[in-house]
């Protein structure tokens, strides 16, 4: 699966990095949502100029890249930060203080679920289920997931991101 | 080839692959609709245009704007069924159509006929009506008859708004042709005929939709 973490150096050229994501489905329409899915895999979000150089490069209405990139929620109009943290609300989490896990980690990193830190670092994000639900209540930080953790655990996570 | 049918009790012959809503217009029958528009694609989303159909012994309610017709079909345009499905999907689209909460239009003679209750669902909604049923007239005919992709659907959901694309509304300066087609009188009313910035993605991705 997509790493979601990328370095703030060396981020591509849009017109490079859609070339090759375009390319490698062989400039075929059909897969938007592939070369979607990989253009932010390597930016973390999708700005409005990746979604025009796709629109161009695939011969694919502006308007209906937008509509693809906006309607699933593996896409991200806004920047995110480097690493992602994703609580869950769902429901068994819900039952087991997931609400109080999220306010947990949003005193310690100093910001609100849905913002991304003004450093860039972290994007806070609740989500509605993982599929883990004996794990509850659980938060997956860059894909790593955590079952109730301290927040001495938490911190220690935080710390060694960069 | 031709199939018969039946369209409210009255004997109809039809072109094979033309929908239920084309065969009732030909035969004189009206069925209200709001997403429908001869020169698009059936789209099926508003859903007024709901009828009672029977084949083969089963009855069955389908949108007559996307359902062929088949030989032998009994359809009904009214009935307690119908009549209550297109009140309550009046009653549940005035909130967002209402201006001053007053309906205008179509959907104040649908409103009429069918003795909705156009306030039932106020409370519900959100302050602002957004004035659009998102039924596509705009999105469609401007993708499948004009060809300029100049209006598109953005989010889903609640979220869900036809927004302006203004890099590609330069033809709609002198087109215009969805001012005519939408049903609540959002385009006309709330476009500035030559910036087009009344809804654009810019307003949407910034929250203000």
């Amino acid at each position: 699966m997509m790493v979601s973490t990328t370095k703030s150096k060396g981020l591509p050229k849009a017109s490079g990095a859609v070339k090759k994501a375009v390319g490698s489905y062989g400039k075929d329409k059909e897969a938007l949502i592939q070369v979607l899915l990989d253009l932010q895999a390597v930016f973390g979000w999708l700005p409005p100029g990746v979604l025009r150089e796709v629109s161009e490069q695939l011969d694919v209405p502006v308007v209906q890249v937008y509509r693809i990139a906006s309607y699933y929620k593996a896409f991200s109009l806004q920047p995110r930060g480097r690493h992602i943290i994703k609580v869950c609300m769902g429901t068994a989490c819900q039952v087991r203080r997931s609400p109080q896990l999220l306010n947990t980690i949003s005193a310690v990193l100093k910001m609100k679920p849905c913002e991304t830190s003004t450093d860039g670092r972290f994007t806070l994000e609740t989500v509605n289920c993982l599929g883990c639900c004996a794990m509850g209540p659980v938060v997956a930080i860059d894909d790593v997931y955590h079952s109730n953790p301290s927040t001495a655990d938490l911190q220690k996570v935080f710390e060694s991101a960069e | 080839m031709t199939v018969e049918l039946q369209i409210d009790g009255k004997e109809v012959r039809a072109e094979e692959g033309i929908t239920i809503l084309e065969a009732a217009r030909e035969a004189g029958i009206a069925i209200p609709t709001l997403c429908y528009h001869t020169e698009l694609m059936p789209h099926g989303t508003c859903r007024i245009c709901s009828v009672e159909v029977e084949t083969r012994g089963r009855m069955r309610t389908v949108v007559s704007c996307g359902c062929s017709v088949e030989q032998g079909m009994v359809v009904k345009t009214r009935s307690p069924r119908i009549d209550r499905i297109r009140k309550t999907l009046i009653e549940l689209l005035a909130p967002t159509t209402a201006v001053d909460g007053e309906l205008g239009g179509q959907m104040k003679k649908l409103a009429r006929e069918y003795g909705a209750d156009t306030h039932r669902f106020e409370s519900r909604f959100r302050d602002r009506p957004t004035r659009c049923i998102l039924c596509g007239q705009c999105v469609r005919y401007c993708d499948e008859v004009v060809g300029e992709h100049a209006i598109g659907f953005m989010g889903r959901g609640v979220d869900r708004r036809a927004v302006f694309f203004p890099e590609k509304a330069k033809a709609c300066v002198t087109c215009q042709a969805c001012f005519n087609l939408c049903p609540t009188g959002k385009i006309p009313s709330e476009t500035d005929f030559v910036v087009f910035d009344g809804f654009s993605v810019d307003d949407y991705l910034a929250g203000e939709l």
